[in-house]
C-alpha cells in the first residue's frame, strides 16, 4: 500500500495528534480475511530441496533465546556453543544468527562467542513488562549495550498504547534508540534496535498493524511479535499482518525493516510456514538473517531432527541431538 | 538474496483407480448403453485420455428415468425420513473416507488445483450430504406445512466446474426429500459423478434411487424433455437455461435454474485493502473463474484505484499457475479446449474494444488448455467483457465514486447471481445488501459456501434456491400452500 503520502509521513510523529489521526488512519485489518489468508498459505507443501534451503535458512535466522530467572553463566556458555556448532556431527549445518539472553549476561555469551560472528542480543526495558520508568528503561539499554550487545530486544509500554498514548510509546523507542548508541560507534550505528510490541496482549490486528507503523516510524531496526512471556505468543496471522507493515513501509520510505515472530515456534514444520509467509508477503528481500529472525530455543533440535532426516532417511531419537 | 523455489509436491494419482470405459448407472448398476456409443474424457492439465464415456440416447434414458419411477414408488418414498437420513448420513461418511481418492479425481478430470479440490470441493461436498441427511426426518418442521411430498423422479443436469459439488447440491436434497434422480454430469467430467455411483453401490443405496446417464446436451435435451421426469434442475449456461425454461413451458415440469453470472466486486476505500485484495484474487482467480458467481466485475472506488491496482498486481505476481495436482499449485487449467477458446475471443474483443490488458509473468504448461490470469483495466459498462460471462480468470476493473453510484453499476447486468462489499462500515454493508439485486452478497469476503446458506439468483441468473432450509421447497410440492 502507498496510501501514505511522504508529506503525511513525515508530520505523523510531529503531535499526540497527528501521529494518532495517522495510526488510525492506516487501512484496518479484517480478522477472519487475515486468518484465512495465513492459513491457505500453512498448506503450501515444501518437500525435498525446498525443505532442504528452508531448514538451513531457518537455523541462520533463529535468534538460540534462554530468558530464565534460572539462567547462569554456564547454561549461557552451553547455548553459545550449541549456536556455534548446532550439530557436532556436521559441520555442514549453520551457525544460528544470535543469541538472546538478560542483559547480565551479556558479557558471558560475548566471550563465548568470541569472533563466530554471531550476534549478542539482549533484553531490556525492564523486560517483559516494561512496567518502569524511561530513565530506568534507558539505563537498562546503555548496560545492555556497554557489556557488548549488538542487539537489544525492547519492550514497548503496552498500557500506554491501549490507553491510546502513542506519543508516549514513540518517545520511548525513540529514547531507548539513543540508548542504544554506543561511544566508540559512528552516528547511526549502536546496537540494532528490536521492538517487541507483545501482540499477545495487543490482542486485535488493528493495534498490531498500528504499533508495527508506530516503532518503525520511531526507529525500529526491526519489529519483534512477543516476550515469549505471554500467551499467545507469535502466530502466523499476526506476523502476516508485520509482514504487510514492513513491506508498505519500505514502499513509503524506502527503508527496509525486519520482522522477528518469537515464542512458540517449536517445529521445523512451523518455521517453514513463517518462511513461506516471508517469502510470499513481504518478499524474498526478507529472506535472510539480517531481515528475519525467529525467536526460539527448542526449534533448534527439531530442525537438525529433521536435517538429519533428509540426508540419511531416518530419524534420529533426541539423545543424538545436544540438549544445548 | 536467496531465492525460495519450491520443489514440485505432487498429490499421488496412485489413490485413484480410472477405468479403461465406463457404462452407465442405472438400477443400481453400469450398464452399456442401448447403442453403444462413447466420448472420451481427458485431462485438461494435459490432454491426456482419462476413460471412454458411455453416451445415453433416448433408450438408455427411458431406461434411468423408469428405473428412477420404480425406486421412487416401490421403496424410496415409503421409507421414512429417518432411514432415508440414514443413507444420506452413510454416503456423507463414505464421502469423507474416501476424500482424497475424490479430490485427485477431480483434479485430473476438472484441471482445478488439488488445493481446492482437497480443501474446498470435497469437504463442501460430505457437508451438504450431512446437512440434508439431517433435514430428512424434520420436513414436517421446515416451514411448508406437515408431511410435505416429493415431486418424484428428478433429472438433474450439472455443470463442469464444480462437478462433485454440483452433484451434491442437486442429489442431497432430493434424496433427503423423498424424491430419486436421474443425474447427467458435465461430458468434460463425468469421472467423479460416476465414483458416486459406486458410492452408492457402496452405501447399499436401494437401485435406481440414483441413476447417473453420461452425455453432452443432447443426451440432457433428452432426459430435460422425458415425460416421467416430474422436476428438472439445472445448473450451468444461460442459455442453456433458457431452452430448459421453453422445453417445460406448459407441462406440469417443475423446474430450478442456476445460470450465469457476472458479480460485482465493490471495493470502497474505507475496506480492509490487504483482505479485499485477497478477496480479489479468490473472487476471480479461483477455480480458473470458471465460477458462476464469481466477481468478474471489480467495481473499486476512484480514491483508492492506484493503490488497489498495485497491491493486486503484485499480489498476481505470487499465483502459482500450472500442474493441478501439485499442492502448491494455486491456478489450474482450463477446463476445456472449448472453453479455452472463448476466453480468448472474450479477451481480444475487449482489447479491441480499447480496454487495457495484464497479466504477470507465468509460465504455462506446453500441452492441455492455460489462460494466464488477466486484468483488464480501463474497462466501461459498455464494454463486452464487462457485460458477458467470460467464466476464465480473467477480471475487468471499474471505478466508481460513490455508492450510489457503486449499486447502479453493479446492478447494471442482466445478471444477478452475486456480489461482494468490502467496507469497515457495518451500516454500509446492510444498505447495500438490500440495494444489490443479486442472490447472495458477500461482506468482506467473496466465494464462500456453507450447506446452510441459501444459493441462487436474479434476473437471468436463474430462479429457485439451493442449500439451506430453502433448498428442500425446490424438490417438495409446496408451491400452492407457499
Amino acid at each position: 500500500m502507498t496510501v501514505f503520502e511522504d508529506t503525511r509521513l513525515a508530520d505523523a510523529a510531529s503531535s499526540e495528534a497527528s501521529l494518532r489521526r495517522f495510526l488510525h488512519g492506516l487501512p484496518s485489518v479484517d480478522q477472519v480475511g487475515a486468518d484465512a489468508r495465513a492459513a491457505t498459505l500453512a498448506t503450501r507443501s515444501i518437500k525435498t530441496t525446498a525443505k532442504e534451503f528452508a531448514i538451513d535458512l531457518a537455523i541462520s535466522m533463529i535468534d538460540l533465546t534462554t530468558l530464565e530467572g534460572q539462567d547462569t553463566p554456564g547454561k549461557v556458555r552451553a547455548l553459545c556453543s550449541k549456536a556455534q556448532r548446532p550439530d557436532p556431527t556436521d559441520a555442514s549445518v549453520p551457525q544460528v544468527a544470535a543469541i538472546c539472553v538478560y542483559p547480565d549476561l551479556v558479557p558471558v555469551a560475548k566471550e563465548a562467542l568470541g569472533a563466530s560472528g554471531i550476534k549478542v542480543a539482549s533484553v531490556a526495558t525492564a523486560f517483559p513488562s516494561g512496567r518502569t520508568s524511561l530513565a530506568v528503561k534507558q539505563a537498562d539499554t546503555r548496560d545492555a549495550v556497554a557489556a557488548g550487545a549488538d542487539e537489544v530486544d525492547m519492550v514497548i509500554d503496552r498500557g500506554a498504547f491501549l490507553s491510546g498514548r502513542y506519543g508516549q510509546v514513540f518517545d520511548e523507542i525513540v529514547a531507548v534508540k539513543e540508548a542504544c548508541g554506543r561511544a566508540d560507534a559512528v552516528e547511526g550505528q549502536g546496537a540494532h534496535l528490536k521492538v517487541i510490541l507483545e501482540t499477545g496482549e495487543l490482542v486485535t490486528y488493528d493495534n498490531v498493524r498500528r504499533a508495527s507503523w508506530l516503532a518503525m516510524l520511531a526507529g525500529a531496526d526491526f519489529i519483534k511479535t512477543s516476550t515469549g512471556k505471554v500467551s499467545p505468543a507469535a502466530t502466523l496471522p499476526v506476523t502476516l499482518v508485520m509482514l504487510e507493515a514492513v513491506r508498505d513501509f519500505r514502499v513509503a520510505t524506502g527503508r527496509q525493516v525486519g520482522v522477528k515472530p518469537a515464542g512458540g515456534i517449536r517445529t521445523s514444520k512451523d518455521a517453514i510456514r513463517y518462511l513461506v509467509l516471508v517469502n510470499e508477503t513481504a518478499g524474498e528481500d526478507w529472506l535472510s538473517p539480517d531481515w528475519f529472525r525467529i525467536g526460539a530455543s527448542s526449534l533448534l533440535n527439531d530442525l537438525l531432527m529433521q536435517r538429519q532426516k533428509l540426508k540419511t532417511g531416518y530419524y534420529a531419537g533426541p539423545d543424538y541431538f545436544t540438549l544445548d | 538474496m536467496a531465492k525460495f523455489e519450491y520443489a514440485p509436491a505432487p498429490e499421488s494419482r496412485a489413490v485413484v483407480d480410472i477405468k479403461s470405459s465406463y457404462g452407465l448407472f442405472i438400477g443400481g448398476e453400469f450398464v452399456d448403453p442401448a447403442d453403444g456409443t462413447s466420448f472420451k474424457s481427458i485431462n485438461p492439465s494435459n490432454e491426456e485420455v482419462l476413460a471412454d464415456i458411455a453416451e445415453a440416447r433416448q433408450a438408455d434414458i427411458d431406461a434411468a428415468v423408469k428405473a428412477a419411477r420404480d425406486a421412487h414408488t416401490r421403496t424410496w418414498a415409503k421409507l421414512s425420513g429417518r432411514d432415508r437420513g440414514k443413507y444420506l448420513f452413510r454416503i456423507a461418511r463414505i464421502i469423507q473416507e474416501r476424500a482424497r481418492e475424490l479430490a485427485v479425481l477431480e483434479s485430473l478430470d476438472n484441471g482445478k488445483p488439488i488445493r481446492e479440490s482437497r480443501d474446498v470441493d470435497i469437504p463442501l461436498v460430505a457437508a451438504h450430504f450431512f446437512y440434508y441427511a439431517g433435514w430428512a426426518d424434520k420436513l414436517d418442521y421446515a416451514g411448508f406445512g406437515p408431511d410435505p411430498k416429493p415431486y418424484g423422479v428428478a433429472g438433474q443436469i450439472i455443470p463442469w466446474n464444480f462437478p462433485m459439488l454440483m452433484l451434491a447440491w442437486k442429489i442431497a436434497p432430493a434424496l433427503a426429500t423423498g424424491n430419486t434422480v436421474v443425474l447427467k454430469p458435465a461430458e468434460t467430467t463425468p469421472l467423479t459423478a460416476l465414483l458416486f455411483a459406486e458410492i452408492c453401490q457402496q452405501a447399499d443405496l436401494p437401485p435406481g434411487v440414483v441413476n447417473i446417464v453420461t452425455g453432452a446436451g443432447d443426451t440432457g435435451r433428452l432426459l430435460v424433455e422425458h415425460p416421467g421426469v416430474d422436476k428438472v434442475a439445472f445448473t450451468g449456461s444461460t442459455e442453456v437455461g433458457k431452452a430448459i425454461a421453453r422445453s417445460v413451458a406448459g407441462t406440469e415440469k417443475k423446474a430450478t435454474l442456476e445460470l450465469g453470472g457476472k458479480a460485482a466486486n465493490i471495493i470502497f476505500d474505507d475496506a480492509p485493502i490487504d483482505q479485499a485484495i485477497e478477496g480479489i484474487v479468490n473472487g476471480i482467480f479461483f477455480n480458473q473463474g470458471h465460477v458462476c458467481c464469481a466477481g468478474s466485475r471489480l467495481l473499486v472506488q476512484e480514491s483508492i484505484y492506484d493503490d488497489v491496482l498495485t497491491s493486486l498486481k503484485r499480489r498476481l505476481g505470487t499465483l502459482r499457475v500450472g500442474d493441478p495436482l501439485d499442492k502448491n499449485t494455486d491456478v489450474g487449467a482450463i477446463n476445456s479446449a472449448e472453453q479455452l477458446t472463448r476466453i480468448r475471443e472474450l479477451s481480444e474483443v475487449g482489447e479491441a474494444e480499447g480496454a487495457e490488458r495484464w497479466s504477470p509473468e507465468c509460465e504455462l504448461p506446453e500441452r492441455g488448455f492455460w489462460f494466464p490470469p488477466t486484468v483488464f483495466t480501463g474497462v466501461s459498462q459498455a464494454h463486452r467483457i464487462a457485460r458477458e460471462e467470460i467464466f476464465g480468470p480473467v477480471l475487468s476493473v471499474l471505478t466508481f465514486r460513490t455508492p450510489a453510484e457503486a449499486v447502479e453499476k453493479a446492478n447494471n447486468t442482466p445478471y444477478g447471481l452475486s456480489a461482494g462489499v468490502w467496507t469497515d462500515k457495518g451500516s454500509r454493508i446492510l444498505w447495500m445488501s438490500q440495494q444489490l439485486r443479486a442472490g447472495v452478497v458477500w461482506a468482506n469476503t467473496f466465494n464462500r459456501f456453507d450447506p446452510t446458506s441459501p444459493f441462487g439468483g436474479y434476473k437471468e441468473s436463474g430462479y429457485g434456491r439451493e442449500g439451506g432450509r430453502h433448498g428442500l421447497q425446490a424438490y417438495l410440492k409446496v408451491d400452492e400452500a407457499a
